[in-house]
């Protein structure tokens, strides 16, 4: 293999990744203050929807990415409404959201733009194109470390670099604020921080709203930077993917990152070999497709580390009286 | 605290008055959504009976699509009686598909009455044990059962595609499908016999349904097992202390839940599609979460929610042809509604309602003040 071809493949492996990066730290917020969220696909496919929508009818991206950040918040605000106010079951309430994701893109797409679902091709201005950073074409030149620097690190869209931006932002966040530790104590015993005079509803609210502002870049990526219009259930799993990329990472930022890129590269692989056979060794397709939710499955299981999710998740809390 | 002397709803109110009042509010906020884009949902909703009941023909395919409902919400309920979340309806259904082309091609020119017991047994075997690995897993090494029954879902995928891409398909067919069914092997659609149904997709697994309905009341309410099982979902400690053993009992309800699901897989490949194709299960197990949620994990709510989804499924198929631009995908609108405002918008109605009865029986109200009293007293 020489250098171009690995270039290559790490490239497309930090495009797949981004979004499940961004829909990852989505959802460290929310289920690190204890609300768990199995919506993170639904609230994607709503604001690729959105983003899509609006940037072909406005004719702008910056009116796309605006409308996908909006919707997938009011989205995670609705779930939000249902799993702690109402003290609903999280689980459902997520389910619910990707059900309504799925059948409300394609309702409002067929009627709206009658191309069976899509929105209108994209044109120039109306999505986000590859930014070329500064000296990459003067440093091109300079073996290994100019081409690793023009080929890999320059030359993606906005928002692979807002989502690699975003872990040290979340590290920060959670790990050195007093927003950040109350996020987290409330997600481990959110009967001690309500003892503190904090609000433990407020401070939910707050972290699933940051869950759907993440959410709404991830889904953004999908409809208005790497395509070019919105498709039938475009973001085809890839919450879940995250969701087990979360798990995976042990609900921590850098973790995360690195478990994302993972879970790419499987992904640019498999488009790979599925163009190219590695000649006597064949592996099949599915089974490299499969491998990220057969490895959340063993780790959950403890077969190799072992997965502790924050203790309080999944349960909606009751003040006493 | 005014909420202090609100009394449990009584069980009417319960079972029958919350559900009906989520489903309309499930409609009326579908209603505003067509309104919004500017069509009469009141045609809407009178295409969508038509289209579901108009004539035996319609009936028929309303019928064929609760077959798979009732199904998967009899595996959402069972496994929500012992407190378990199967979110895993889909790939246990499809995967099991697996386990009954493999047993009925082979013995495809016997008699059907033949091939659908088999058939029976190994699309349980064969869903109940994509069940049973996260029941198994939950039980032993304290995975979230949830979490693993949805990475199954996606497994279970990628397993159907390399197999009928890669196994399955016979030389010379390009579409990703088995080889089809003989007509020996095929189960009889009910239309044969009886010829109103025309010649729809319902067939005898109809009656396989409504017998796993029986079924699985019985199992629940009837026997030692259910017992336990329920003593699961109430109180795990409780039934711990009574000498039940909690994972032995995780695992065979993730595992019947399993093969309930699967049954799915019979009805579509014996009984309807006689070949295996790729995602012929299309979402029916989630679909089996909002029939057991609206149904209220009871056999008998599972019926009439089956027969619910199974008429708004028909009738979101015919609704495209009576008003042009209005998709089927209005109906998997309203199922989401459903799943919201029941299954996790509960606290909508229930606080309100609750304050209507209280208020509404002069008794209930002393009793719920005297109760009221007796618990700020101790």
């Amino acid at each position: 293999m020489d250098l171009a071809l690995i270039l290559s493949t790490l490239d497309a492996t930090l495009r797949l990744s981004t979004p499940l990066l961004l829909a990852c730290l989505a959802g460290m917020y929310s289920e690190r203050s204890g609300v768990f969220d199995i919506g993170l696909e639904g609230k994607m496919l709503m604001a690729a929807f959105a983003a899509a929508a609006a940037a072909s009818v406005f004719h702008s991206v910056w009116i796309g990415l605006a409308a996908g950040l909006l919707v997938s918040i009011a989205t995670a605000a609705l779930q939000g409404a249902a799993a702690i106010s109402l003290k609903g079951n999280q689980l459902i309430a997520g389910t619910a959201i990707n059900m309504l994701a799925a059948g409300l893109t394609t309702f409002l797409g067929i009627q709206w733009f009658a191309q069976g679902g899509r929105t209108p091709q994209l044109q120039a201005g109306e999505r986000f194109t590859d930014i070329t950073l500064p000296f990459a074409e003067e440093l091109r030149g300079i073996p290994v470390l100019g081409q690793i620097y023009h080929d890999l690190i320059s030359g993606h869209n906005l928002l692979v670099y807002v989502a690699f931006l975003a872990v040290p932002i979340t590290w920060f966040v959670l790990f050195r604020t007093r927003f950040g530790l109350r996020l987290r104590a409330v997600g481990e015993n959110p009967k001690a921080v309500d003892t503190a005079g904090i609000s433990v509803i407020k401070l939910r609210y707050q972290a699933v709203l940051i869950t759907g502002l993440l959410c709404g870049f991830a889904g953004a990526f999908f409809s208005i930077a790497q395509g070019s219009g919105f498709g039938n259930n475009m973001t085809a799993g890839k919450g879940f993917i995250a969701l087990a990329a979360l798990i995976f990472a042990k609900w921590k930022p850098v973790p995360a990152m690195f478990t994302c890129l993972l879970f790419g590269f499987l992904d640019a692989l498999q488009i790979r070999l599925q163009s190219a056979r590695i000649g006597g060794f064949e592996v099949p397709v599915q089974a490299i497709q499969a491998l990220p939710y057969v490895l959340t499955v063993v780790l959950l299981a403890g077969f190799i580390g072992k997965a502790v999710g924050p203790k309080a998740g999944g349960v909606p809390y009751t003040k006493e009286r | 605290m005014s909420s202090a002397i609100l009394k449990p709803l009584p069980t009417w109110a319960d079972v029958v008055l919350l559900p009906l009042a989520n489903l309309v509010l499930a409609f009326v906020v579908s209603g505003l959504v067509v309104l919004a884009i500017g069509h009469d949902p009141l045609a809407a909703l009178n295409a969508i009976v038509t289209g579901a009941f108009g004539n035996g023909y319609n009936i028929g395919y309303t019928l064929y699509y609760s077959t798979n409902f009732i199904f998967t919400g009899l595996a959402v309920a069972l496994a929500a009686h012992a407190g378990l979340f199967n979110i895993g309806g889909n790939g246990q259904a499809y995967i099991a598909g697996l386990g009954v082309i493999l047993v009925v091609l082979p013995l495809q020119f016997l008699p059907w009455w033949i091939t659908f017991p088999l058939a029976i047994i190994a699309g349980g075997a064969v869903g109940g044990f994509w069940a049973f690995v996260p029941g198994w897993l939950q039980a032993k090494r304290g995975s979230h059962v949830v979490i693993t029954t949805i990475m199954f879902n996606f497994i279970a995928s990628a397993i159907m595609v390399y197999m009928v891409v890669n196994v399955l398909k016979p030389p010379g067919i390009l579409a990703p499908e088995s080889a089809m069914i003989v007509a020996e092997g095929r189960m009889p659609k009910l239309g044969a016999f009886i010829p109103w149904f025309k010649n729809t997709d319902v067939n005898f697994t109809l009656l396989l349904a409504l017998a796993c309905l029986v079924g699985v009341y019985i199992l629940i309410w009837h026997t030692r097992f259910g017992f336990q099982m329920r003593a699961l979902g109430h109180n795990p400690n409780a039934s711990t202390y009574a000498g039940i053993s909690n994972s032995r009992t995780i695992m065979i309800v993730m595992t019947l839940s399993g093969a309930l699901a699967g049954m799915v897989a019979v009805n579509q490949i014996v009984g309807v599609q006689y070949r295996l194709v790729l995602d012929y299960v299309s979402d029916a197990g989630f679909v089996g979460i909002a029939v057991a949620l609206m149904g209220r994990n009871h056999p008998i709510g599972i019926l009439l929610a089956a027969l619910l989804f199974g008429a708004l499924y028909q009738g979101g198929n015919e609704l495209q042809y009576v008003i042009p631009g209005l998709s089927k995908e209005m109906v998997v609108v309203i199922q989401a509604l459903v799943i919201l405002f029941t299954g996790a918008m509960e606290g909508l109605f229930r606080p309100g309602l609750q304050r209507i009865f209280t208020t509404l029986s002069p008794g209930q109200k002393a009793n719920a003040i005297a109760a009221s009293q007796v618990k700020s007293e101790s």
